[in-house]
């Protein structure tokens, strides 16, 4: 079965444009891992702005994770199932901007370049929300009382059927977003080779977070909200109590979806690719984050998702340097001799920078099922 | 027992059907020879999965655990194979040595993850085991640095077959003067290995260990307080379905003669996966069927829809490799929604057991 | 019997979730061969009182002496191991299992055979086995579920779901059989046959404690009876005595009715 011919199948995709294509700097391995194609190169000789760019770095990608983390720890909040096929949501939405985005750009339209990203989002957040529906309607709800494993399979099985249909109407191949907005750095040090920031970092921060607010007024503020905080407490009473619970359900997978739509859009922007497979490694690391911070807990997927960003592009950024074996050249001499010619002999590089995710997923489950700001997960009854 | 080989109440019946059963599988090589050495290879390809199958049954079909990164194991069995009996590291042992070193091996990581993660919830347990299964596929790939261990996403090639004295499972060679090829070979071992972990597989539902187990799939709770150790039972389940693994990545080792971590990816786990619902979880003949089929599909697709398809349009619209994924994904949706059970009626099940009760 | 005139004891068992107080210093005793209730108004820690017993929750204050033994910080498994068997108040059997595949479960802790056995079917576990069958086709034709033995259990009416979960409990061969409202929801017929079920279990030297609604059962089989209110111990003593105690009375009607009673 594992013979030729066969696609990559749901391996982890091009979600690291950056290191593939930039060559393993020679000296440090902090700065060949900076993630992000289109940042410009960093002074790799001041461990501050080398620090600060991978915050930056960590900060921004954190956000995107927090937007898709929010997408599942909202609907795990209200029904405890794992959406296991946000992520492809969330490559949905990338893909369709991307259509969006290369047809208007083709099309010579006279629009400045962040309202054509803008056009993208607005038809991707649409097409997400219908993907969103057609999944709890036709997958998850005939399975409300089914044993938990079972919606957890279909999920599975639709994940699988969303990625081969993108595959078939976008291309097996990575597809690059029109680089139709110029990328500008600022600088965050006085050191003018030093850690920047760029406007679309900046963009994306700012989005995630006026979301992330956004979803809280709805949440606290709203008469939707306290219908979906009420179906989440019991939905038998809140159904009692004249809450359609049905429809605040599918509302739920809808405006999660809607988010998953941003997100990819951000993806896309910020790495400038796509690919039918994004969604896989993006939505499990995003569910790492929102059980790291808590599943079901709004602000502890916000948390997560920063965090897990940081954790990523920290631990990517230094795990070559702290696991150097030239650190011991002077206990062992064949080492001192390796070390001459090869300064970097490192027990793990940041090619294991995707390991992170799956340590933090598995350590907080372990040692704190809770998260950080939620409730028991870990089975009793 | 199969009503058809029930010995006990239609022994004449039976006995002609197992017979006729038996000449068939072991005719069968020389009919696909016939057709295509081609088609042996694949049919040895599809016992391995249904003993994968059957090894992934133990820990989602009996005890109810759902585990998405369960190729790790065949991954870990298949390095083992290969790292002891490859030009790699030059060394060569015999396979009847580095089977069961590569089934403990896989069996200590399968405790290794097993044993932190089982106190968890099903569907967290799942997202722990897919990480997992992705963690062991990164280190495959990666591991080829600072020492070269695994040879990185180049693999490893040049594997040893099984060797038994002189005789070579992979040479061809004339016997009572019959050509076995090397495939041929392999897929009477294999045979032979498969009606073996059926019959364990049989065997332990139908035991004090495999009722220990349907009852933690069922109530975990209840299971509890009827005085099972439901610890270690899990973690027993869990062993057992990653040994199986062990073995039978081995063998696909020695079968293909080349790895790389390309062979293990999550998609591998999820057809795995999909043969054991398909064919309904924890009933192993249904797994069996399960496994064959969805093994046999892409063979059956290259043949029917790209004609199809380049006779109706004139070029390939749809690789068969799409249509496969895509049925596999519709496979475990419809399964769900319609048919929990898996493709083997129920009902048969039901009869198999009062058939055997009113037996004695 | 062994030389231990009483069975459990249990001396100030507490317990806390989050700021309620769901059991506070309860105590009692429950001697070898009596049917002993415990009932109270709803929310009283019945129930909680059962999973701290069985290993589900770990007490925070007090301690249970079972047989001679103290039952310290044991999981639910080495409760049941110690001889303690139960059933739920929702009842939860193994829903795709046959009925005598439930009762051959209780036989687990029982049993020894592990997974070589299982494999190699050596002598010794064939006739585990049938031990194990022929005492699960017994429990079946006792508790009277004989007729469906074959049936799963999801698809058991409900009495029968009812009298297969006392019967998996008795397959582990317990000292103390703990049932948590075994009459709820059956008729005045099923709920007679119960009492006779009980009577006889208790005639074959199984103790038993029982949480019901149904006074009239309660009345009918219970020797002894121990009452909770609000996670505390108000009465406890001979069925008909407990049952004219005002304080029972005051906890089951409500306070103003208990005035009214003492003004008259």
């Amino acid at each position: 079965m594992a013979s030729e011919g066969r696609p990559p199948g749901l391996r982890s995709p091009p979600f690291r444009g950056g290191r593939s294509r930039n060559p393993p700097r020679p000296r440090t391995n902090a700065a060949a891992t900076h993630r992000g194609p289109r940042l410009p190169p960093t002074d790799p000789s001041r461990p501050l702005d080398i620090f600060l760019q991978q915050l930056v770095n960590g900060l921004t990608l954190g956000s995107v994770y927090a937007v898709v983390a929010l997408g599942y720890t909202m609907v795990y909040g209200i029904i405890q199932l794992i959406n296991f096929a946000h992520g492809e949501v969330v490559m949905i939405g990338a893909l369709t901007a991307y259509s969006v985005i290369v047809a208007l750009t083709g099309a010579q339209v006279p629009l400045p370049a962040l309202a054509i990203v803008l056009v993208g989002a607005m038809v991707a957040i649409p097409v997400c929300m219908a993907v969103g529906y057609t999944l709890e309607r036709t997958a998850y709800r005939p399975l409300r009382k089914a044993p938990r494993l079972a919606p957890l399979i279909t999920a599975i099985g639709l994940s699988i059927i969303l990625q081969n249909l993108a595959m078939i109407i976008w291309s097996r191949n990575p597809l690059s977003y029109p680089q139709i907005i110029q990328t500008v750095p600022y600088h965050l040090t006085g050191n003018p080779n030093g850690a920047t920031i760029t406007n679309v970092q900046i963009a994306i921060l700012v989005t995630s977070v006026a979301m992330m607010g956004g979803l809280l007024a709805l949440v606290y503020r709203t008469k939707l909200g306290i219908a979906m905080r009420a179906t989440s407490q019991n939905p038998v009473v809140a159904g009692l109590m004249g809450v359609d619970i049905n429809r605040v359900i599918s509302l739920t997978f809808v405006i999660g979806a809607a988010l998953g739509a941003v997100a990819g859009v951000m993806v896309g922007s910020y790495y400038g690719i796509a690919h039918y497979q994004m969604g896989f490694l993006l939505g499990l690391k995003a569910f790492s984050a929102a059980v790291l911070g808590g599943i079901g807990n709004l602000a502890g997927a916000m948390l997560g998702g920063l965090l897990l960003g940081v954790i990523e592009a920290l631990g990517a950024g230094y795990v070559g340097d702290l696991t150097n074996l030239c650190q011991l050249s002077g206990w062992f001499d064949a080492l001192a001799q390796r070390c001459a010619s090869d300064p970097n002999v490192t027990l793990f590089g940041s090619n294991y920078q995707d390991v992170f995710a799956f340590l933090v997923l598995i350590l907080v489950l372990v040692f704190r099922p809770s998260g950080l700001l939620g409730e028991r997960v870990s089975d009793r009854a | 027992m199969h009503p058809i080989l029930d010995l006990r109440h239609r022994p004449a019946g039976a006995l002609v059907g197992l017979a006729l059963v038996a000449v068939a599988l072991l005719v069968l090589p020389f009919v696909l020879t016939g057709i295509g050495t081609f088609w042996v290879r694949i049919t040895n390809l599809a016992i391995l999965f249904c003993l994968l199958a059957l090894g992934l049954n133990i820990v989602v079909g009996f005890a109810g655990l759902l585990d998405l990164g369960y190729i790790a194991f065949y991954a870990v069995g298949a390095y083992v194979y290969a790292l002891l009996a490859s030009p790699h590291f030059d060394i060569h042992l015999p396979f009847w040595i580095i089977l069961p070193i590569g089934a403990a091996v896989a069996c200590l990581f399968g405790a290794l993850l097993g044993a932190p993660t089982l106190k968890l919830r099903g569907d967290y347990l799942a997202i722990v085991t897919l990480g997992f299964g992705e963690i062991i596929r990164i280190f495959m790939n990666n591991l080829s640095q600072p020492v070269n261990i695994t040879n990185g996403p180049q693999g490893i090639s040049l594997i040893d077959p099984f060797r038994i004295g002189s005789f070579d499972f992979s040479k061809t060679q004339t016997i009572a003067g019959l050509t076995f090829t090397g495939p041929m070979k392999y897929y009477y071992l294999l045979l032979l290995v498969l009606i073996v972990v059926i019959a364990i597989n049989l065997r332990l539902q139908d035991s004090r260990i495999g009722r220990a187990w349907e009852a933690i799939r069922e109530d975990e709770v209840a299971a509890r307080a009827m005085g099972i150790n439901t610890r270690n039972m899990k973690l027993l389940a869990f062993a057992m379905g990653a040994s199986f693994g062990g073995i039978s990545g081995g063998m696909f080792s020695a079968i293909q003669g080349f790895i790389s971590p390309e062979s293990f990816i999550l998609v591998e786990s999820i057809m795995v996966l999909s043969m054991v619902v398909l064919g309904g979880m924890g009933n192993v003949w249904g797994v069996v069927i399960g496994a064959v089929l969805l093994s046999f599909v892409p063979e059956i697709l290259r043949y029917t829809v790209e004609p199809a398809q380049k006779a109706i349009f004139g070029r390939m619209i749809l690789d068969p490799e799409v249509i496969r994924m895509l049925l596999f994904g519709l496979a475990l949706v419809l399964m769900m929604l319609f048919r929990p059970a898996g493709i083997l009626p129920s009902a048969l099940r039901k009869r198999e057991l009062e058939t055997r009760r009113n037996g004695r | 019997m062994t030389g231990h005139p009483t069975l459990l004891s249990a001396a100030g068992i507490g317990k806390r979730f989050g700021g309620v107080q769901a059991l506070t210093g309860v105590d009692f005793t429950i001697r070898h061969g009596e049917i002993y209730g415990l009932i109270g108004p709803n929310g009283a820690g019945k129930t909680t009182l059962f999973n701290v017993l069985t290993g589900i929750y770990e007490p925070d204050d007090g301690s249970f002496t079972f047989d001679g033994q103290p039952l310290v910080g044991l999981k639910p498994h080495e409760v049941a191991a110690r001889g303690i068997a139960r059933t739920f108040q929702n009842i939860r059997l193994f829903a795709n299992l046959s009925a005598v595949e439930n009762v051959m479960v209780g036989r687990h802790v029982r049993t020894k055979a592990g997974v070589w056995g299982a494999i190699a079917r050596d002598r010794r576990t064939r006739r585990e086995e049938e031990g194990i069958e022929r005492r699960a086709h017994e429990l079946l034709e006792y508790v009277g579920v004989a007729s469906r033995a074959n049936d799963l259990a999801k698809n058991l009416p409900y009495g029968f779901q009812r009298r297969l979960e006392i019967a998996r409990a008795l397959a582990t061969d317990p000292k103390l059989l703990a049932l948590d409202e075994p009459a709820a929801g059956m008729n005045a017929t099923e709920t007679a046959s119960l009492e006779a079920l009980l009577h006889s279990i208790r005639r074959d030297g199984t103790t038993i404690l029982l949480i019901e609604h149904d006074m009239k059962l309660v009345m009918g089989v219970c020797d002894r009876v121990l009452v909770l209110d609000y996670g505390k111990r108000i009465a406890e003593g001979p069925a008909a005595e407990v049952q004219k105690d005002p304080a029972v009375i005051s906890a089951y009607l409500g306070g103003e009715v208990a005035l009214n009673l003492k003004g008259a």
